[in-house]
């Protein structure tokens, strides 16, 4: 077998094949149903209906306002996966960059500490919020200890404030591992002896930080930023089984609303469902672009200086 | 104070200066934050279903004592009671009605008193209720499920890797029309979550005659985006020369991949290898829509059997999640060393 | 490195040869898949009776296939839409299924058509798809009545005597306020949130739940049960993250606030029995009261899972002999004694059924089967109507929201109404 403008595709095949059967057929199946409406499952049973679903999940006073649109739920959970995003995103990514750092350290028994941040990565997401729900629950851990130290207990998960909060703790707790790592990868390929160069020249350490480290890493944090908020707008498994999604609806984030209408719904509208899975694609693959076009900015503008 | 200026010193012969102490303070920190709960979860799974229910919960898993009456089936609980005369006692309940409880030494079974309910505590003792894990047993055919799990598990972790590798190398090695399409096709599909397509997947699957098939959980699994991300990026650290030298030598171009390509990204494939173990064990609700007969049945379906419409039997399904956190926890304790450092030279470069 | 892939391609074959052994072996005679799901030890008792049934018909075999709950709701309907599924399933969604369910009646002999048609009369309309459906599609293995339970030791220690058996939802409410006072219990009482739970208490205050067509409608009964509800969480009577602490249709009980005497009255039903008898007997005195009534009546709620026969099936007159013979007097007898359940076939309710339970449980059992009589209409319409789920989940999502102060109880009913009327419309089609 000689190099010939086949060999790649040979080597491609079978990764290919099965992502157009097992990924894209179901896509198109998506694209279909969306533009389909009754509650029938295959698809050849299903009228065309145009554009309804898309305007039904559109239909707004306001879109700031969830309560004045016809899919109220729908569009709460679009602002929560937002904020979420947000305030995820930010926190596990400086969480997870000075863990890196202090993982990066001369330390005794680095690789057991590796693997105590690491662990709760190979949890599964309904154990994740089992444990937590243990935790959190009116009758759980946390409200005993608050009890012990004669404070008043807490609805933790009743409180949408404290939901929210620890709907996002939680998910850092189980995520940030894997984040960590490949911020760490980073960090060692950094070669030493800038730092004792730095050292040299007395750098304080917060100097050593800001003008050796990041821009190192600058590569890496960007791989760590784009696949955290992809995952971010996707979150899904461990908030419904830790909240459901309450209280009311203030975890209730867009895949649920998904789920939900396409799955848990007693009559399932998988025209509404597919509509809104196409609007969340079109969301993350904008956002994607969006953080690679600002990073090749970035990028152009240090060239510049 | 010699062994304080040990404990003290860093690796590099140092004295702790203040970064280190903060950088301990935050490991320590981190060590019960991450493992805390877990610690939490394994012994509430040793707690009778009426300690589940208690507060405050106790950390340790007490049961109350219970005792053998002369004459009774049944082991009796054993209560703390103040007796009519002030003093108190430890007697065995035999049984109680209303307000009014029976109770009796068990050293002398023929005298019984009868106190009002507010007379008496249970006496707590600590006790594993291990009974959680050995009625599993007899409940669920335990050995079915493991076999299953773990044959998913390798067959699609291996399957990960040969196709996500030879995709991998195609994408890193070869200079080919069409080639960034598909490596954003591959990338492309982080941005399917898999809750959304469960309905489509299912049509594919069940059109390809894979229900109740375990092939039905594994094909569909093991193109994974990461997967051959992680590898491309890693290979392409590799040098073209390699390759060159080979093909001068008449290799073919497999024997490249098979030979050269492979043995070099032992480490990538490694962290790629504990990531497809990690996500095929944990899957749940894939595996519950393609499977639904119980010889077919994972782990992760058969913990969450316990769960019913009105009641969810906890102590078990406590147990049953510990169970199959073991394996998943061994297989890290000894891999964990290539997971740090087959990412830290993987990198993503 | 070579030498390790080697071995583990030759471990693949061994493992893809064993594979095909195995299933070669179990393909034989007939085989019954029977999906069940398990609140207890409702499917090893099956899989008892399907023991003697096998030894009586050799050639079937009845496979119990224990379940998640999860995977009745969630994907069976999915599974059954696409041709696919068990050919028995224990299912909770009697009526939604209907197109389903395979008619037993064609593999019945005359005596034992008479004999389901007399022994299950209540129940077997709850299957069918509208009045001129005369089939015979499954057998109540659970039949539940809702009702409430009470902490008696707080009225003991309150010195506040039971209230009567016709006492309304608002003296029950106000009493227990007045023991909770007394006790310095944190609230008076919780719902399961789930909207079957919610429905007597509408009915009792006057909601019809259907109009004149049989289309459910939130009318002015509904309303005000509503409010009523939403007020007692608000005004502390109940805890709010019962209903307010989760979203969406999200099921949660309230057995863990009265287990630990946090509550003076817990409205759930006669499924809790046998967890009271384990958990609470030790703590407290509990017992059923009966039906809390309201301006138009008691009432409770009955519910419930069952054995449904399923079309696809391969052998439909084996599916047929099996569950008719789980519906023979002994056989559903044993079922009921041993699983702690209330009878739905007939026969065997006349006759009583002998539990093995303490005396608490054993009152708590016989006031729930006093109760079954006084059911209204409405909410046994409710029970049997097929899309009684598209009532019950938004029920709870929307009144949850009402509770945890998301929007005013008003604007909940509003989306409440829409949200029924979208999902029945859509059903329509």
């Amino acid at each position: 077998m000689k190099t010939s403008a086949s060999t790649p595709w040979f080597f491609l095949a079978p990764n290919v094949i099965v992502i157009l059967l097992f990924t894209f057929v179901p896509i198109a199946i998506n694209l279909h149903y969306a533009f389909t409406g009754g509650v029938n499952l295959y698809p050849t049973q299903r009228p065309g209906v145009g554009f309804e679903n898309f305007s039904t999940l559109l239909e707004c006073g306001s879109y700031f306002d969830p309560a004045s649109c016809r899919k109220d739920v729908f569009w709460q959970s679009i602002w929560n996966t937002a904020k979420y995003a947000i305030f995820q995103v930010t926190l596990m990514v400086l969480f997870a960059l000075i863990t890196a750092v202090v993982l990066n350290r001369k330390i005794i028994g680095r690789g057991f500490w590796r693997g105590v941040f690491f662990y709760p990565v190979l949890l599964s997401p309904v154990v994740v919020a089992l444990i937590w729900k243990w935790i959190l629950q009116r009758d759980g851990l946390l409200n005993a200890a608050m009890v012990a130290m004669d404070a008043h207990p807490v609805l933790w998960l009743a409180e949408p404030g404290w939901a929210f909060f620890w709907v996002t703790f939680v998910s850092i707790w189980a995520h940030m591992g894997f984040y960590t790592l490949i911020l760490l990868a980073g960090l060692q390929a950094i070669p030493a002896d800038l730092y004792e160069a730095a050292q040299l020249d007395k750098a304080s350490p917060w100097r050593s930080l800001t003008r050796i480290t990041l821009p190192l890493l600058m590569p890496n944090l960007l791989v760590v930023v784009v696949l955290a908020m992809i995952k971010a707008v996707q979150i899904f498994d461990e908030v419904f089984v830790l909240t459901g999604g309450g209280p009311g609806s203030a975890t209730t984030f867009v895949v649920q609303f998904i789920y939900q209408t396409g799955f848990v719904e007693p009559v399932r509208l998988y025209g509404i469902a597919a509509a809104g899975s196409l609007m969340l694609a079109l969301a993350l693959v904008a956002l994607t672009l969006l953080q690679l076009k600002l990073s090749n900015a970035e990028k152009a503008g240090e060239r510049a200086k | 104070m010699k062994a304080l200026n040990f404990l003290t010193r860093t690796r590099n012969g140092r004295s702790m200066d203040w970064t280190d102490w903060l950088s301990y303070a935050y490991l320590v920190i981190g060590l019960f934050l991450m493992f805390g709960p877990v610690l939490w979860l394994v012994m509430s799974s040793f707690k009778t279903e009426a300690a589940l229910n208690e507060f405050p919960p106790a950390f340790l898993p007490y049961g109350q004592k219970s005792v053998a009456v002369p004459g009774e089936e049944k082991m009796k609980p054993v209560y703390r009671v103040k007796m009519p005369d002030g003093t108190t006692k430890e007697l065995a309940e035999l049984r109680r009605i209303g307000l009014t409880s029976t109770l009796i030494d068990p050293a002398r079974p023929d005298d019984f008193v009868r106190v009002n309910v507010k007379d008496r505590e249970p006496v707590r003792e600590f006790k594993l209720a291990t009974e959680n894990y050995t009625d599993l047993g007899g409940q669920i055919k335990f050995g079915t499920y493991l076999w299953n799990s773990v044959f998913i598990t390798v067959i699609a972790t291996i399957l990960t890797l040969l196709f996500n590798s030879m995709a991998a190398f195609a994408l890193s090695k070869y200079k080919f029309s069409g080639r960034s399409a598909v490596f954003l096709l591959i990338l492309g599909t982080l941005m399917v979550p898999p809750a959304i397509v469960l309905v489509p997947n299912f049509l594919v699957v069940s059109e390809l005659g894979l229900l109740n098939s375990l092939w039905g959980v594994i094909w569909p699994a093991i193109a994974t985006p990461t997967g051959v991300f992680l590898l491309r990026q890693y290979m392409l650290t590799i040098p073209d020369e390699l390759l060159e030298a080979a093909r001068m030598d008449h290799a073919s171009e497999w024997q490249i991949y098979y030979r050269i390509i492979l043995p070099l990204a032992a480490p990538a494939l490694a962290v790629l290898a504990i990531f497809s173990v990690m996500w095929r064990w944990n899957d749940f609700l894939w595996p519950l829509i393609v499977l639904s007969k119980n010889e077919k049945f994972t782990l992760q379906l058969a913990l969450n059997a316990f769960q019913g419409d009105l009641v969810t039997q906890w102590n078990y399904l406590l147990a049953m999640t510990v169970i199959t956190l073991l394996p998943i926890t061994i297989v890290f304790a000894f891999l964990q060393k290539y997971i740090t450092q087959g990412i830290a030279s993987a990198g993503v470069k | 490195m070579k030498n390790l892939t080697v071995r583990t391609s030759s471990l693949a074959a061994s493992i893809a040869a064993a594979l095909v052994s195995f299933s070669a072996l179990s393909v034989q005679a007939t085989d019954l898949r029977v999906q069940c799901y398990s609140d207890g030890n409702e499917c090893e008792v099956t899989g008892d009776i399907a023991k003697r049934f096998e030894a009586a018909n050799p050639g079937t075999k009845i496979i119990i296939d224990k379940v998640p709950y999860k995977a009745v709701v969630e994907t069976l309907p999915v599974q059954l839409a696409a041709g696919e599924g068990p050919d028995i399933a224990r299912v909770t969604d009697l009526g939604g299924l209907n197109k389903y369910y395979l008619d037993l009646t064609p593999y019945l002999s005359a005596a034992r058509q008479k004999a389901w048609q007399d022994n299950f009369a209540t129940t077997l309309p709850w299957f069918r798809s509208g009045p001129t459906d005369k089939g015979i599609y499954g057998m109540m293995s659970q039949l539940t009545v809702t009702g409430m339970y009470v902490n008696k030791t707080l009225f003991d220690q309150a010195k506040i005597p039971l209230p009567g058996p016709t006492t309304t939802w608002d003296d029950w409410m106000a009493t227990a306020k007045k023991v909770a006072d007394a006790t310095k219990t944190p609230f008076a009482g919780a719902m399961d949130r789930t909207g079957h739970r919610f429905a007597p208490l509408a009915v009792a205050y006057g909601a019809k739940i259907f109009d004149a067509k049989g289309t459910p409608v939130i009318d002015d009964g509904y309303k005000l049960a509503a409010k009523k509800f939403v007020d007692w969480n608000k005004n502390g009577l109940m805890p709010k993250e019962v209903w307010g602490g989760l979203g969406g249709s999200a099921y949660r009980d309230a057995f863990e606030e009265f287990a630990n005497g946090r509550i003076v009255l817990y409205y759930s039903g006669s499924w809790q029995i046998n967890r009271m008898d384990k958990n609470v007997t030790k703590s407290f005195d509990w017992a059923v009261v009966p039906a809390p009534c309201g301006p138009a009546g008691c009432t409770a709620m009955p519910g419930g899972a069952a054995y449904v026969g399923l079309k696809r099936t391969k052998a439909p007159a084996e599916v047929a002999k099996f569950l008719d013979f789980l519906s023979m007097d002994a056989n559903y007898t044993e079922m009921m004694s041993r699983t702690e359940n209330i009878p739905a076939n007939l026969a065997v309710a006349k006759a009583g059924v002998t539990y093995n339970v303490s005396p608490l449980a054993k009152a708590a059992l016989n006031s729930f089967v006093a109760d079954v009589p006084k059911i209204l209409k409405p909410n046994f319409d409710l029970q049997g109507y097929k899309l009684n789920r598209a009532v019950f989940q938004p029920t709870a999502a929307r009144l949850g929201q009402a509770v945890a102060g998301e929007m005013s109880v008003d604007d909940a009913l509003k989306r409440l109404a829409s949200d029924v009327d979208e999902q029945v419309k859509a059903a329509a089609k």
